[in-house]
């Protein structure tokens, strides 16, 4: 067990040891398949009975089944185990279930305090055997804004419940006084106790799963099977990590724009090399804590887990993902940074930190590999909130998460606004105005809004919600200063923008929202456009075919205008003109740079901000102030 | 003399079976299937299979077929090309979808997303706007649909979908719009959203209505062929489509709305399986269709089939009801590898196909595939009953050897067996999809293996998911065909009438129930088939509030009046328990309401088998033959199965076969011939179902989480 750091107990009432037995490669697949298959019915269970329509129809919770030492063996989104067990100070005993939404407590497992976390432990005729986990935002979590994601929270008291590592359920009874206890601190508590209930019901699924594998197979096959898939992972990921990782350093850093209090960019930098068989993610040169709440306290566990995809999928989709590569990885973060910021930092926001990770790992991974490397894409995972009292006196509240444009691949175009995180699905328009004072203007991408390049980065996407009742909104997004990175000759994708018609389209009001921002009040007959991100573009857009860019031109995804940022001419209707296009590419082609940048960042970050103003009708942040040094070491003592 | 006759075309071969609809004899014809125009195959099998049981073309009073061809037409992108017509603003509706990427985390890296079904260039806005609740926002504006017609009429459409906001709400924008589109583009096919899936979630709703215009030309036509052609043959005879729900329809609505027709090929397996079962006595039945590339699966619970409210053809999943059968992308041609990274034994998706086919095909394939497995540890044995083709046994072994036995450094044989233990479990994963995974114990089923090479798996399967006996009914290979001649006329009327039940009230539920009655009976009495034959069942979709995923519950007209709301909450508490372990103390909510109309099953007697005694040794072909299975190999011997009579026992191992198919029956299993010929497999010293006790962790769970509000 994982005993050496963790004063959590672990009861048994039957303490034989297990035998290693050998397990043949063909029950391996059979196991590895049966636990991915458990996994999948985990997902079905929670998306077709819980409430919100953000976990329910967007899928914003994620499942694992882990081995008795709480290694992820199926899962993708989460190693929440370590960090519940090392800080967990407890009795762990058949039918307890455990809850936890306190990143602090479980050394960032859990990234904010929205995400509800499930831990069930799962016995076997006595012994522990495995584990089954599911975390899920919830819409609400309490606290000072609809949402509970206060963009100028100082402190983690500002954003609702925290609750440590508790028994939901004690020796298999429910422990109703804190389900209430909890349940009273949230502003929709039907939807909190059904999508917990229905995380719950997951986790159980997952449990009768691996019982029954245990009878099937033998329970010391079992938990031998689940160990030696962990050690065929560390084999393969080992593999890979001496054909694609040097011992040179890359070292790659970009910006998250603001904290919303207006202060920002924010820089975000890691280094990766290898030493020996381990690759190393230094942190370093990250600046430090915000004040405010976009801080992401970062589970090492749950970063390798993060990067280990990445690397599979950029260099080899084949290998099955699980945690056992983990001892491989160095992870490196200095402590009271932006991604190990001190207790009491406010964490809410932290999904802009989640998506420039991912944009920094596939320019560490492909830098050296172009063949291999993707534009950027990750502008966050924006969200939308409307809330309010209707005229039945009803209240209401949508969390909603926006998508934008997935960047140009290594081998393909990016689709035009789709999302880039596991699972996630929007929520039908027709849902929306079914079930909240909305109604959908448009909902379609914006032309022109993905990085040019031989391949062609996603569009945006654009939602205009109209509002039927007075309430008050939230945003959060980001990419409204830095560009999403075009690679390889591409260009950059277009920034994210909120533009409010007051009163409707025709009115002539129209107000430049900041891409963070709570408590904005809208009145019924206002249209908030919802624009994001553009991806980045591949290669060389003058190598584009003239007749791929004619063709997308009539399908209404690039303007005769757009198109000539690839050097072609062509009419409304689409129809290319090839003595201009030729000449026009050769002009262009000879202003080109001898070698071809790896990245294309659009301007410096100087003349961003000289130009912000003008070009985004919105005011330049300030550079960011942080708390002296000693303050954040006395807060860390 | 009067007989039906079934006909299903497969992507290799087109089965018929001519049933005597008096006698129950059958004829059981196979011909090679003719893709390019699929009516030449059927009409060359009729002319066969007439001559072969000696009676003439107009004998046929029925006939009715299982198709791919709307399958196809998806699956190898050779649909019409479509226009479509959509509310301003929503033009991206199919580029943009439910903005979902496959493949989880860093999914988007890899994923080639396929093109939509109409085109973007192909799509137009126009100018209107309904509200959720049905309300007029903006009246439709005419000149804006006559500009969208002339877009289309440019890129030269073949078929029209128009798709709007909330039409299942109020359809009468597109209504409106389509009489424009008959006068703007004379003869081209329209079909309306809210006709084809009067069902709310806009781009479900415009993908399967442009699926119904993708496919309607090429199924139009097809049918339109076939039925001039069999006309000609046959003279007076009905003509009948079976659809992915498993009902039949007359080939003129068939091609109204193709995209009914979807999975019809399947349909077709499980009504054969289901058909064949009942003449045994079996109503809880697991199907296992196993084919060259793909294998079927369902379950069938007290005789019905599970339905389901979806059909998935490829990349596209469209809202059309279908039995649920599940699809795995592993057959007889499937492919075996190890990958040097992982070394992790692989099997499929990647099939041989028919050319060069596996191995042993000797046609110049070198990679082995789950049939070179089966030849290698003799299942199949080389040369079969019937079988034009002898298997090459030493090509199997060196194509297994290379791929799959040096790798791993195992046997020969070894790996083999690893090739369809894999193969098996991933079979089993499509089994526990459509049984435990929907709350079914297996052991409460049989397992009816038929296809192919259903038969030579079944008996391993069965000994995974414990669905005793395992049956293999007489014909395996054409049982699709049977299941097209044995089912009935069926429609269905639905819609979205989403409502808490605080908000309405039994009275008015039960009318919308009689009037979608009425609409499901019309198609019925068209077809002739008089009032007092139909067979009625309502439906009632239901879900806590807030929820969005709805269960079907069965409700009753009589009493409905009194307490049918009560009722129908009733079953989907005890529905939504057995799923999920269990049920919320919420609100329910009503989202579609739905009738559907079936009229008498055919009456096609079963054929009885001929007596025997217990011992089958007169069906003996081969009596030194060698199978491996457990890690050694066992003497066996091989059966015909055209020699075995009811009674016969048969000690495994053993292998029957027969003109389509062969059976594999396990060392520590046995056959028996029932009345009907079909092979029941057991365990030796096999005493009943749930031999095994229940998992007791089960009931414990769905106590305790039952829910407070």
């Amino acid at each position: 067990m994982a005993k050496s750091k963790t004063s959590a107990q672990i009861i048994q009432t039957n303490n034989k040891p297990f035998k290693k037995v050998k397990v043949d490669a063909i029950t391996l697949d059979i196991v590895e398949s049966a636990l991915r298959n458990a996994r999948y019915e985990m997902d079905a269970t929670v998306f077709r009975t819980a409430m919100s329509p953000g976990i329910r129809e967007q899928h914003d919770a994620f499942p694992l089944i882990a081995d008795r030492n709480g290694k992820m063996v199926v899962g993708q989104f989460g190693s929440f185990i370590s960090g519940f067990l090392e800080g967990y100070d407890g009795t762990i005993e058949e039918g307890d279930v455990f809850f936890t939404n306190d990143p602090y407590k479980v050394q960032g497992a859990v990234s904010h305090a929205n995400d509800w976390l499930i831990v069930l432990p799962i016995f076997y005729t006595g012994r522990l055997v495995g584990w089954s986990c599911h975390f899920g935002h919830m819409t609400d979590n309490g606290g000072k804004v609809p949402g509970s994601m206060p963009t100028d929270a100082t402190t983690i008291f500002e954003e609702g419940l925290v609750t440590p590592p508790t028994k939901l359920y004690k020796k298999g009874v429910l422990q109703e006084t804190l389900l209430e206890l909890m349940l009273n601190q949230v502003r929709l508590p039907t939807w909190n106790r059904s999508d917990l209930n229905a995380i719950l019901a997951a986790c159980r699924v997952a449990e009768k799963r691996v019982k029954e594998m245990c009878d099937r197979f033998g329970v010391d096959t079992y938990v031998s099977a689940t160990q030696a898939a962990l050690d065929r992972n560390l084999r393969a990921v080992g593999g890979l990590i001496q054909q694609a990782i040097g011992v040179e350093p890359v070292t790659f850093e970009d910006y998250i724009d603001d904290d919303g209090r207006g202060y920002g960019p924010y820089k975000i930098k890691c280094s990766m090399w290898r030493e020996g068989k381990k690759v190393v993610l230094d942190w370093e040169g990250t600046d430090p804590q915000a004040v405010g709440s976009i801080n992401f306290y970062l589970n090492e566990n749950m970063l390798k887990m993060f990067w280990g995809v990445y690397m599979i999928m950029v260099f080899d989709p084949e290998i099955l993902f699980n945690d056992g590569f983990y001892e491989l990885v160095d992870v490196r973060i200095p402590q009271g940074t932006l991604l190990k910021p001190n207790f009491p930092a406010a964490l809410s926001c932290r999904t802009h930190a989640l998506g420039r990770i991912f944009d920094t790992f596939a320019a560490l991974l492909g830098q050296k590999n172009p063949d291999f490397l993707a534009a950027a894409g990750f502008s966050s995972s924006p969200h939308f909130m409307y809330s309010g009292t209707d005229k039945r006196g009803e209240w209401y509240q949508l969390y909603q998460i926006g998508f934008g444009g997935i960047p140009a691949r290594p081998h393909g175009d990016g689709p035009d606004g789709h999302s880039m995180w596991p699972s996630f699905t929007n929520v039908p328009q027709e849902y929306l105005e079914a079930y909240f004072p909305l109604r959908i203007e448009k909902h379609e991408t914006v032309a022109d809004t993905g990085g040019a390049g031989f391949y062609r980065g996603g569009n945006a996407l654009r939602v205009d919600y109209g509002f039927l009742e007075d309430g008050e909104i939230s945003i959060h997004d980001d990419r409204w200063l830095t560009y999403p990175w075009g690679v390889t000759g591409g260009e950059p994708g277009e920034r994210s923008i909120k533009v409010m018609y007051r009163g409707g389209y025709d009115t002539g009001v129209v107000e430049y929202h900041l891409s963070k921002c709570d408590n904005v009040k809208v009145k019924a007959g206002d249209i908030l456009a919802f624009i994001t991100w553009g991806g980045g573009g591949v290669g060389n857009p003058l190598e584009r075919p003239a007749e791929t860019v004619a063709l997308e031109i009539r399908r209404g995804l690039v303007t005769p205008d757009g198109a000539l940022r690839y050097g072609v001419v062509a009419n409304k209707a689409g129809k290319v003109d090839e003595a201009a296009t030729k000449k026009l590419r050769k002009q262009m082609q000879a202003k080109r740079p001898k070698t071809t940048p790896v990245f294309d960042k659009g301007p410096d970050l100087k003349t961003i901000m000289a130009n912000c103003e003008e070009e985004t009708h919105l005011t330049a942040p300030r550079p960011p102030i942080f708390q002296p040094e000693n303050e954040l070491k006395q807060a860390a003592e | 003399m009067s007989y039906v006759l079934g006909c299903d075309v497969g992507g290799t071969f087109t089965d018929l079976l001519l049933i005597n609809e008096k006698t129950g004899e059958t004829f059981r014809g196979k011909t090679p299937s003719t893709p390019a125009d699929q009516s030449i195959g059927v009409m060359k099998g009729i002319t066969r299979i007439c001559s072969d049981a000696g009676i003439k073309p107009t004998e046929i009073s029925e006939l009715m077929h299982g198709t791919t061809v709307a399958t196809n037409a998806i699956l190898e992108g050779k649909g019409a090309n479509v226009g479509l017509i959509v509310t301003d603003g929503y033009r991206q509706v199919l580029q943009i979808g439910r903005s979902y990427v496959p493949g989880g985390l860093a999914g988007w890296l890899i994923w080639p997303k396929p093109t939509p079904l109409a085109l973007l260039e192909n799509t137009v806005e126009v100018k209107e706007r309904m509200g959720a609740r049905g309300d007029v926002v903006r009246k439709l504006e005419p000149d804006s649909v006559v500009a969208a017609c002339k877009v289309l009429k440019k890129q030269k459409v073949q078929a029209v979908t128009v798709s709007l906001m909330n039409s299942f709400a109020n359809g009468a924008h597109e209504k409106k719009i389509r009489k424009i589109v008959e006068k703007e583009l004379p003869g081209v096919p329209v079909s309306l959203s809210h006709e084809v899936l009067p069902e709310m979630y806009e781009y479900e709703r415009t993908l399967t209505a442009v699926a119904n215009s993708y496919v309607r030309p090429t199924v139009s036509k097809y049918l339109g062929n076939l039925e001039k052609a069999l006309k000609k043959k046959t003279g007076d005879c009905k003509y009948k489509v079976l659809r992915s729900d498993g009902g039949l329809m007359a080939f003129g609505n068939a091609s109204d709305r193709p995209v009914s027709l979807m999975m019809s090929g399947p349909a077709g397996g499980v009504a054969g399986a289901l058909w064949v079962a009942k003449q045994s006595g079996f109503k809880n039945l697991l199907t296992f269709d196993m084919g060259g590339t793909s294998t079927d699966v369902a379950l069938i619970e007290n005789g019905d089939p599970q339905l389901r409210r979806e059909t998935r053809v490829g990349d596209v999943t469209v809202r059309s009801s279908s039995l649920d059968v599940r699809t795995v992308g592993a057959g007889g041609g499937s492919l075996a590898r190890v990958p040097e990274l992982t070394g992790a034994l692989r099997v499929g998706p990647e099939s041989a196909g028919a050319d060069p086919g596996p191995a042993c095909y000797g046609k110049g394939g070198t990679e082995p595939a789950v049939t070179d497995a089966n030849v290698v540890l003799g299942h199949l044995p080389p040369s079969l009953i019937g079988g034009e083709m002898k298997l090459d046994v030493k090509a199997s072994r060196a194509a297994i050897k290379k791929a799959v036995a040096d790798p791993l450094k195992i046997s020969i044989e070894a790996a083999a067996e690893g090739v369809i233990k894999i193969v098996n479990e991933n079979m089993f994963g499509a089994l526990r999809l459509v049984s435990i995974e929907q709350g079914y114990d297996p052991r409460d089923f049989s397992l009816i293996g038929f296809g192919g090479a259903g038969p030579l798996h079944a008996n391993a399967l069965g000994k995974l998911t414990g669905s005793w006996p395992v049956i293999i009914p007489p014909g395996p290979g054409v049982l699709c065909a049977y299941g097209d001649a044995t089912t009935r006329v069926r429609n269905e009327s639905s819609q979205t009438f989403v409502r808490r039940y605080s908000e309405t009230n039994n009275k008015e539920v039960l009318k919308i129930l009689n009037d979608l009655t009425k609409s499901a009976a019309q198609s019925l009495i068209k077809e002739g088939i008089p009032k007092k034959e139909h067979q009625i069942v309502w439906e009632v979709d239901l879900r806590y509030t807030g929820q969005g995923f709805s269960l079907t519950v069965p409700c009753k007209l009589n009493g409905f009046d009194k307490n049918g709301l009560a009722q129908a909450a009733k079953s989907f508490d005890a529905s939504h328990t057995r799923m999920f372990t269990f049920a919320l103390d919420a609100e329910h909510e009503i989202v579609n309401l739905r009738a559907i109309v079936m009229g008498d099953a055919p009456n096609v007697k079963a054929v009885k088998a001929g007596k025997g005694s217990a011992s089958a040794n007169a069906a003996v072909i081969d009596d030194k033959h060698t199978i491996w299975s457990d890690g050694k190999s066992h003497k066996a011997k091989i059966y015909d199965r055209s020699k075995l009579k009811a009674g016969n026992k048969i000690p495994g191992p053993a292998v029957v076969t027969e003109f389509d198919s062969t059976t594999v029956i396990l060392a520590d299993c046995q056959g028996v011939i029932d009345k009907v010929g079909c092979i029941l497999i057991t365990p030796k010293g096999w005493k009943g179902n749930k031999a095994k006790p229940k998992a007791k962790a089960k009931k414990k769970a769905a106590s305790k989480s039952k829910a407070k509000k």
